[in-house]
């Protein structure tokens, strides 16, 4: 099945990649994806190194959380607004 | 309650007297508090001066986590309404960034709940800011202290 993953701010910066498709087995989670991220080059291993948050069909979510069909998986730093 | 997520900038006085009407129209006669907060563009950072800055957002998020942060407060402090607005894209110095009011029967509730706005929203939108000076930029990195803020909220009764 495929998800949609996105990137905002600087880990959009430094991934180099707003956004791409990926396919993924069913049960997989945020960490699996995001270990799978970190191998595919050293811009995505840059990315996502520290402290960055994680959020499903956008709401925040950890890295224990389960992954399904269709889903959308964002990636960013922890927010500055205000 | 509403909220916006928008590049133009706002006016105090129709938000204000919008905020006024929703809760009137939410809870007649109920209403004997608005408070209200604005947030502007400071001129310098700890570098020094700064021309601006540039908001990014999440735009499929952003709004729904705004709105939900507007329902919790007018439900966790009684409130008659609530409401917030967040620019987006380029902002100057000294000009307005963020508004949030809170409408409440007394002034407690009304003043707890804009902080309360305010505290989480640099928590939990997903807004990041930029800083720029002539054609240099930097990320505005998240303080310690706005998340200090956030968690006195989440451990209070």
């Amino acid at each position: 099945m495929q998800i949609t993953v996105k990137t905002f701010a600087q880990t959009r910066e430094l991934s180099k990649t707003p956004s791409l498709h990926l396919e993924i087995e069913e049960g997989e989670t945020v960490a699996n994806v995001t270990s799978r991220l970190k191998n595919m080059d050293s811009n995505w291993a840059l990315a996502l190194e520290g402290s960055v948050l994680t959020a499903r069909n956008q709401q925040l979510c950890d890295s224990k959380t389960v992954l399904g069909a269709n889903d959308e998986l964002a990636y960013f730093p922890p927010v500055t607004g205000g | 309650m509403f909220s916006f997520i928008q590049e133009h900038d706002f006016n105090q006085a129709e938000l204000y007297t919008k905020l006024q009407q929703d809760a009137q129209h939410r809870a007649p006669g109920n209403t004997g508090a608005i408070v209200t907060f604005t947030g502007l563009v400071r001129d310098f950072n700890m570098a020094g001066d700064i021309d601006g800055i540039t908001l990014e957002h999440y735009p499929e998020m952003t709004k729904k986590a705004l709105d939900l942060l507007v329902e919790k407060a007018v439900t966790r402090f009684s409130l008659t309404s609530a409401a917030a607005v967040h620019r987006v894209g380029r902002i100057y110095n000294n000009e307005q960034i963020v508004w949030v009011g809170c409408a409440g029967a007394h002034r407690q509730e009304a003043f707890d709940g804009a902080c309360f706005l305010m505290d989480m929203l640099k928590q939990s939108v997903p807004l990041w800011k930029k800083e720029f000076k002539g054609n240099t930029s930097k990320w505005v990195e998240a303080k310690r202290s706005d998340d200090a803020a956030a968690l006195k909220w989440m451990t209070k009764p």
